[in-house]
């Protein structure tokens, strides 16, 4: 520990934090635009700067470590200033529309501008021009609103080990971009909208849907069925200013009625059809010498990084197409039949934590006969600006069930959302089909939490089944190098694009806040402890999807329908 | 890839590549300045390379390559026109100049023309001050431009070209 002085408060911190944690640990809050908590400090965007006592300069607290008897002063009129002076200059070469932007009244760049009373413009000339990059199904990135904080550079690189973006050029010119500034569909990006999460102004959001979905509800020959994902109940919340982790499953689902859906199915469903599916594939490639370990495949950022990464273990992963594209396949075969309704006639639309989700949804491999699975694909955030453009009230709807076949979920299911629920679900419904028993204990808690990388050690009758969780891609990598390099007591691995899980995918409400993403998971798992029904095998409506239409999981049907296959993919890595 | 091993130039982008052997990102620098100073400009077939080589990604080596104004990303054209910015040519109006280029040839700096005959750079004083604004094609050094004195010069080159082929 040592001894220092901010705003003339004595205080003891931790030797070798910077100022700016030193400050955030004794409840003062430096304002910055390009931290990020974990990641290598850049001093990027100089908003941080503070005074300490003998320094020549303003030095930025982000990246300067406090050292003894160290005297910090973190908002003086110097200080001030320079912050506002750097917002001002930064206001200079944006395009100051902040009526037309996706994140207006939601943006940092706006909120400091504020705070530091900038009410004027004082500097005006040229600004950088740069056209928009719509390559992508998934991420749109608008250079012009980027203030080079660099974010979305070091999480491309430093939590997912993808890259496919960094600076380029330099001085005025500098802008951020892909490789040869191709566009992002051409580049080794992966869809995961972690660089969406992390944007300080509105240089980057999802491709929206909205417009398609709204005309598709409109249409009266349409008939518009919705499947809302595990998380989203549990994140949706957030966008109305209830407390990151409430559920609001029922409330969700009234929303979804008033906003004209025909059907409203959930994912969860689809998960535990998922479980039914890849369980069964993990004891068939068990039983009779496949290839292992088995890899999920419900995270769509991850499948494109496997392509392009490790097309080695194209192979291992599942056969099982993910829990989204599950749905859309059975509402346009099973649903349409029972019905009689004609699958052209149905639009299909997934409530999604995920902007990947919308590229999954379009990839050739989804696409049955002359028609998607799924139509269009919207993030929580685009859900919360539906329900807010019709003017719902989240706080004063009633609660409401899903509907049928497709809305009954155990909580298996609902775990899928939380890095390690796919695991934990799959045990539980492997353990019953090798041993026709269920597990004594249901909670698997080495494979719970937010830490990248979890391995558990399962006993199975005979067998001792290994397994690891990763989340975030260069977890998943390092593991996968493991395996790569020999190591050989695994039988199955989850991975998950985002670091947690969907809880903290790239299309949930903006914010990477550590204890936001706790309360999410919290409540997935409280989900699952206060429910009785929580192994997929139990599931009424899966058994009767089976009795009626798949037969059994691994079926002709089955593999015509739910499973898939992936192959590598040629991109500039 | 198998390819563009079989060519030369492929022989030539690895046997530079073989020159740094087991290397780290500290030999990029010097291996995109080798490949430019062989092919006289990087293509993205051997920023591919140099990635797969040096284990990093392709968008850092753009990012890297674009930070100098020594690396290029087209092949030279067969006229090598290079504006000077310095300052007594800017004072003497070389933006006028290089404005009057782009028009004419419909080409920006760092480009070169679909025919390959023409490619355009902008530098820093070349040290013709007393030639202001000056501007040097290949080797040949043409002094105090205006704009009837660049349609000339581009219509004698145009024309010598035609009567190469």
């Amino acid at each position: 520990m040592v001894n220092i002085v901010i705003d003339n408060k004595p205080c003891e911190v931790p030797a070798g934090s910077t100022i700016y944690e030193a400050a955030r640990s004794v409840g003062i809050t430096i304002p910055t635009l390009c931290h990020m908590e974990g990641l290598t400090p850049t001093g990027a965007c100089r908003i941080c700067v503070v005074e300490v006592e003998g320094a020549p300069g303003l030095v930025p607290s982000c990246s300067f470590p406090v050292s003894e008897g160290m005297k910090i002063t973190t908002h003086s009129p110097r200080v001030l200033l320079a912050r506002k002076t750097i917002v001002e200059l930064l206001l200079a070469n944006h395009p100051d529309d902040c009526l037309y932007c996706i994140r207006n009244n939601d943006c940092r760049l706006q909120d400091l501008a504020a705070d530091l009373g900038v009410r004027r413009r004082r500097y005006t000339g040229a600004r950088n021009r740069f056209k928009v990059d719509v390559s992508s199904p998934s991420v749109i990135r608008d250079p012009e609103k980027c203030i080079l904080c660099g974010k979305c550079v070091r999480v491309c690189e430093e939590v997912q080990q993808v890259s496919a973006i960094d600076f380029i050029g330099r001085g005025s010119s500098t802008h951020i971009g892909t490789a040869f500034d191709e566009g992002l569909n051409l580049s080794s990006c992966i869809n995961c909208g972690q660089c969406i999460l992390v944007c300080p102004t509105g240089a980057l959001h999802e491709h929206d849907h909205l417009k398609e979905v709204v005309n598709a509800l409109n249409d009266p020959e349409r008939m518009v069925v919705v499947q809302h994902a595990p998380s989203v109940s549990v994140t949706i919340g957030e966008e109305f200013g209830l407390a990151p982790g409430t559920d609001c499953d029922g409330i969700m689902v009234a929303a979804l009625r008033r906003l004209g859906f025909d059907r409203v199915f959930d994912t969860s469903f689809s998960a535990d059809l998922t479980i039914m599916e890849e369980g069964s594939e993990l004891v068939h490639r068990i039983q009779n010498g496949g290839k292992l370990p088995m890899l999920t495949s419900c995270s769509p950022g991850w499948i494109k990084f496997a392509e392009q990464y490790y097309p080695d273990f194209l192979d291992n992963i599942s056969s099982c197409k993910s829990p989204q594209q599950m749905m859309g396949a059975i509402i346009k075969s099973y649903f349409a039949e029972k019905t009689g309704i004609d699958p052209d006639k149905i639009y299909s639309v997934s409530i999604m934590p995920c902007t990947a989700k919308k590229f999954e949804a379009g990839r050739k491999e989804m696409l049955h006969e002359s028609y998607a699975d799924v139509d269009a694909v919207l993030t929580t955030r685009e859900l919360a600006r539906l329900i807010r453009m019709r003017g719902l009230d989240m706080k004063a709807l009633e609660p409401e069930g899903a509907d049928t076949p497709f809305g009954e979920r155990t909580t298996a299911g609902k775990i899928f959302g939380a890095s390690g629920g796919v695991m934990e679900a799959a045990l539980r419904s492997a353990y019953f089909l090798i041993t026709g028993k269920n597990l004594d204990n249901l909670e698997v808690k080495a494979v719970r939490g937010l830490e990248g990388c979890k391995e558990a050690h399962v006993k199975i009758g005979e067998l001792e089944l290994g397994v690891a969780v990763a989340s975030g891609l260069k977890n998943a990598a390092a593991l996968l190098d493991q395996v790569r390099n020999g190591r050989s007591d695994l039988h199955f691995i989850e991975i998950m694009t985002c670091p947690g899980g969907c809880i903290a995918g790239g299309g949930q409400p903006l914010s990477t806040d550590l204890n936001a993403i706790t309360q999410r998971m919290q409540s997935l798992y409280a989900i699952d402890a206060g429910e009785t029904v929580r192994a997929s095998h139990e599931n009424e409506s899966i058994k009767r999807l089976y009795e009626e239409y798949l037969g059994s999981p691994l079926s002709k049907k089955s593999h015509h329908l739910l499973h898939t296959h992936y192959s590598s993919r040629e991109v500039m890595l | 890839m198998a390819t563009a091993m079989q060519t030369a130039e492929g022989r030539d982008l690895q046997e530079i590549l073989e020159r740094y052997p087991n290397a780290g990102r500290d030999a990029l620098i010097p291996i995109l300045q080798d490949l430019q100073d062989v092919f006289g400009y990087l293509s993205r077939d051997m920023i591919a390379r140099v990635g797969a080589h040096l284990h990093l990604p392709v968008s850092k080596i753009y990012g890297v390559a674009t930070f100098y104004n020594q690396f290029r990303f087209a092949a030279l054209g067969k006229y090598h026109i290079q504006v000077c910015r310095g300052t007594a040519c800017h004072v003497k109006g070389s933006a006028g100049v290089l404005d009057d280029i782009r028009r004419l040839l419909t080409l920006e700096p760092g480009e070169t023309s679909r025919d390959g005959l023409f490619s355009l750079e902008v530098v820093a004083c070349i040290g013709a001050c007393g030639l202001a604004p000056v501007i040097r094609v290949n080797d040949e050094f043409y002094a105090e431009m205006t704009t009837s004195k660049i349609e000339r010069v581009f219509k004698t080159l145009k024309k010598e070209a035609e009567s190469h082929d």
